[in-house]
């Protein structure tokens, strides 16, 4: 693309275009730096890879070369290092500050665990090499299991769903399986909470069940009156997230278990919020069925900006026999070994999930931050969140309006009525946090709590960190009720972009970079 | 803390928890250990494998061992990148959201399709979603997978179509033609399912199969697991394909003894395609002040919109392995992934001449691109245990995925990673074990 330098207004377009700044020659501002797309910068004969010429053999692709070029642009390394470092600038992360994001538990990512994953016994180690030659990584599952299983008092764990979802997909087919096993065939019907996470009903449709949604009660919790009239022969069970969406503990989720048993259901715990009550509560003593645990949320492996994740899932007496394969035993001669194949199993697995054995580089993080934490540490992880979220709600309760009353467990859910007659939502309001350095939280979620914030500190933050977080926001809070509207409405004015046409991008989308006619040059 | 909340106690603030269910102690398991410990107990578990670095390594079967530049993990590591959530607030994600645009784009080139979303879980559940997706698309039922496809991705399809109304039929795995898989096509076919390079490394030309399926109204799932390939060999989307899935890992990822990978999805540019597609997309769009930016955008295909009618019920992806693709990637770029290709199939071609020669071994296939299968005089399971106790780590027996079946069938790849000296020591602990 020829670059028209001939004149200031053609520059802020261009400058505009590709995402700079229209004030400066350049498009950056100091450190906050002007970075074209790849296709704008590299070009197909650039390389950043050393390797050597081939020798020029002749091909044996049964005529099925390529026949035009791939049209992939190329860096050299330091201009890799740079589009990318720069890129990286314009990120909020866990190691900037507070993040405050309800239900995503944003932790801190000891670095300990990266430092682990990349052993090359862990990382250069192929799925299907011979099982004598991986015995550390077998053992290293079967040890994970143990830990997951006695965290949770359940006596069996599928270790292979890819993330959350992945693993509600798991429980949700052990139930259906079980049902079908049982001859329970009319059983369709899944109950699910109108706070569920949105992953809830759309599993359980892909597992061929319908969704039945019972409303919250006025404390935010289970209306156990609505619960109980939707019992009947049709039910195949509940997906109930505990501690649930609200952040608030199911007080009555033994009875939920007790009753959705004797309707001959099962219960699906959602287990997104275990690390609210990791080490003190364990969800096999509250009648749970399968509950999958996010090894990207409680035990720390980072998010990555949208993943991976994992999601081994654990599952009662009664489902075990239905979990899928992969799975390890351990021999009779204290060794290891793979149950791959349906057939070899001992039970009636209900399939694959995926290839391979799951996300083996989570399980060498977030076996590393238990053994670091212990039986004592994860109690205290569980405690801290709660005593952190707690504070947060009890700073904030005289200018900000919590949805529910009384003590929260990890995370804090204001609803907007704080905001009523300011001109100013929920949006506006995340997006001037984002002004003062902080991630907003959790914004119109879940969905049963207006305009819903749903703050989520975790263990990560000390009491100091927490006070200016809090001061910030009650400022804010009263800035809005002050009437200061224009600095949520124009907000975020600090960040690396202003607010983004989410609407335009929906309608006029735009998915991939094309390459532009090139109108100068035609023209000349 | 306690003050401000108002609680005497920690315990106070878990009293909704059932009496019952409230522990008094510890749970049994070791309590904290320092990070030398823990350490040290990790490595012991680590140095009890055999890494594909210390070992001639001829390993594949949807998993391949590649040089990935030091760059690549330099940047991932960024904790910008590595401690960044899924980019819900675009003003403050932009570095995510760009790089995403840039793997959509890089995707769905490589693949010759129009558009690609921001990555599945893995192949295996991009070919699976593929597979229902296109049953959305055509409001068809029936799917035809060729038994050439990975055995793992074939069942990992079926138990996601398990109790839907799409029904998975599965042709024989021998045959090196698609034949059977056109055979199966009728009125009723929402998809074949076909890869290429396929399990035992054959090369298919997808324009008959695309053309036949396509007068009937079925879409062509083409599936493929190594990436690299398509930096030699025709694109999906130049031979018809209407979606193309595949594995994603050799560029960036590195082996993980199996997860996490990362699953490459691309499709046509068409309405009733992309109204339909799984998991994330980034989009283009402007600010308040016209620039340039990126966010995530037609979400209304998501769960967290749309619940029990989504297309998929995927949340988190394979974002920071999506980033070390495009980060490899663009170091490649075209010249880089050419060559790379053209390394990874002449080393194959030499290591088939070495292994070829050998007395009762013999070649299978008439294609390759890095990995092919041989016919051995003996029982290849036993062969590849053989190898591994003289320190050769020599490929895949067909029956470890095909159980029961292809007993003397051995898959091997070759990749730009191994030496002369590898092969050498390769052919002959090979004919040493014959």
């Amino acid at each position: 693309m020829g670059m028209n330098t001939q004149g200031r207004p053609t520059r802020m377009a261009e400058n505009i275009a590709t995402g700079g700044y229209a004030d400066t020659i350049s498009g950056s501002r100091g450190l906050d730096q002007a970075e074209p797309l790849i296709f704008e910068r590299g070009d197909m004969d650039r390389c950043g890879v050393d390797l050597p010429d081939p020798k020029g053999l002749k091909t044996r692709l049964g005529g099925q070369e390529r026949k035009a070029p791939i049209g992939l642009p190329g860096l050299a390394e330091p201009e890799t290092m740079r589009h990318y470092v720069r890129l990286s600038r314009k990120n909020y992360a866990i190691d900037l500050g507070l993040y405050p994001l309800g239900s995503c538990t944003m932790k801190h990512n000891p670095r300990l665990n990266e430092k682990i994953a990349r052993l090359p016994g862990f990382a250069d180690v192929h799925p299907l090499q011979p099982a004598a030659t991986v015995q550390g990584a077998y053992q290293l599952m079967g040890e994970l299991a143990h830990w997951l299983m006695t965290l949770t008092n359940m006596p069996a764990v599928a270790l292979s769903p890819k993330a959350g979802a992945h693993g509600e997909f798991c429980g949700m087919m052990a139930i259906r399986a079980k049902l079908d096993a049982d001859g329970q065939t009319g059983r369709r019907r899944i109950l699910v909470p109108e706070s569920a996470h949105g992953t809830n009903p759309a599993t359980a449709v892909q597992c061929g069940f319908t969704v039945d949604e019972i409303p919250a009660d006025k404390t935010g919790r289970v209306d156990m009156e609505a619960f109980k009239a939707k019992l009947g022969d049709d039910v195949a069970g509940i997906m109930l997230t505990n501690p649930n969406t609200c952040g608030l503990f199911e007080r009555d989720i033994r009875e939920i278990a007790d009753l959705i048993h004797e309707a001959g259901g099962y219960f699906y715990c959602d287990g997104a919020n275990f690390n609210a009550i990791v080490g003190r509560v364990r969800p096999g003593d509250l009648g749970v069925d399968a509950m999958h645990i996010n090894l990207h949320k409680t035990f720390s492996t980072p998010h990555g900006g949208g993943g991976p994740g994992s999601g081994p899932t654990v599952l009662s007496e009664a489902l075990a026999p239905f979990a899928p394969v992969p799975y390890v035993v351990e021999t009779a001669k204290g060794g290891w070994e793979m149950v791959e194949h349906m057939d070899d199993a001992e039970g009636d697995p209900f399939g694959r999930m995926a290839a391979f054995h799951g996300q083996m580089g989570m399980f060498t993080r977030a076996l590393t931050y238990m053994m670091s934490h212990g039986s004592d540490g994860l109690k205290q992880v569980a405690e801290d969140a709660v005593l952190n979220a707690n504070y947060i709600q009890a700073r904030l309760k005289h200018v900000m309006t919590p949805a529910f009353d009384g003590t929260c467990m990890h995370e804090a859910l204001f609803d907007d009525r704080f905001l009523k007659d300011t001109g100013v939502t929920t949006l506006d309001f995340a997006k001037a946090m984002i002004d003062e350095g902080y991630h907003p939280m959790t914004m119109y979620f879940p969905l049963v709590v207006h305009g819903a914030m749903l703050i989520e500190p975790t263990e990560t933050e000390s009491m100091s960190g927490l006070d200016r977080f809090i001061e910030v926001l009650e400022a804010l809070a009263t800035a809005a009720k002050d009437g200061d509207k224009d600095r949520f409405l124009a907000a975020p004015v600090h960040a690396p972009t202003k607010r983004l046409d989410e609407t335009r991008a929906a309608r006029q989308p735009v998915l991939r970079w094309t390459a532009p006619t090139d109108t100068v040059e035609a023209a000349e | 803390m306690l003050d401000a909340i108002g609680v005497a106690s920690i315990d106070d603030l878990f009293t909704d928890v059932p009496e019952a269910a409230r522990l008094d102690g510890l749970i049994d398991l070791p309590t904290r250990q320092t990070e030398l410990q823990v350490e040290r107990a990790m490595s012991a578990m680590a140095s009890r494998n055999v890494a594909a670095s210390h070992a001639p390594f001829f390993v594949g079967a949807g998993a391949y061992k590649h040089h990935v530049p030091a760059t690549v993990d330099h940047l991932i590591q960024r904790s910008e990148f590595l401690t960044a959530y899924t980019p819900y607030q675009p003003e403050i994600s932009q570095g995510t959201l760009q790089t995403l645009f840039e793997f959509q784009t890089q995707v769905a080139l490589l693949t010759g399709m129009d558009v690609a979303n921001a990555s599945m879980y893995d192949g295996s559940t991009a070919c699976a979603e593929a597979v229902m997706m296109a049953a959305r698309v055509t409001r068809r039922t029936k799917a035809v997978m060729a038994g050439s496809v990975h055995p793992h991705y074939v069942e990992a399809s079926k138990t996601l179509a398990k109790y839907s109304d799409v029904a998975i039929t599965v042709t024989d795995a021998a045959p090196a033609d698609l034949d059977a898989v056109i055979a199966e096509i009728d009125d009723t076919t929402a998809c074949v399912v076909v890869q290429t390079p396929d399990i035992f490394g054959r090369l298919h030309d997808l324009r008959e199969i695309s053309r036949i399926a396509h007068e009937k109204g079925a879409l062509v799932i083409a599936v493929f697991t190594e990436a690299v390939s398509l930096g030699l060999v025709e694109a999906p989307g130049h031979m018809g394909a209407d979606i193309a899935v595949g594995e994603g890992q050799s560029i960036g990822v590195g082996l993980n003894f199996g997860g996490p990978y990362v699953g490459l999805f691309a499709c046509k540019d068409d309405r009733r395609f992309i109204r339909q597609m799984p998991g994330r997309l980034a989009g283009e769009t402007v600010d308040a002040d016209g620039r340039r930016g990126y966010v995530l955008t037609l979400s209304t295909r998501e769960q967290h919109i749309r619940r029990d009618k989504a297309t998929s019920n995927i949340c988190t992806n394979s974002g920071l392995c999506a980033l070390a693709w495009t980060i490899h990637m663009t170091l490649l770029g075209e010249k880089g992934l050419t060559t790379l290709a053209r390394l990874n199939h002449e080393t194959a071609c030499e290591l088939a001449d070495a292994l070829g020669s050998i007395p009762g071994v013999e070649v299978v296939n008439d294609s390759f691109f890095n990995e092919f299968t041989l016919l051995l005089p003996k029982n290849a399971d036993q062969v590849v245990n053989e190898l591994a106790h003289v320190g050769v780590l020599g490929g895949v027996p067909a029956s470890r995925l095909y159980p029961g079946r292809f007993e003397n069938y051995l898959i091997v790849a070759a990749t730009e990673t191994n030496t002369p000296e590898d092969i050498a020591v390769f052919a002959k602990a090979l004919a040493g074990v014959l």
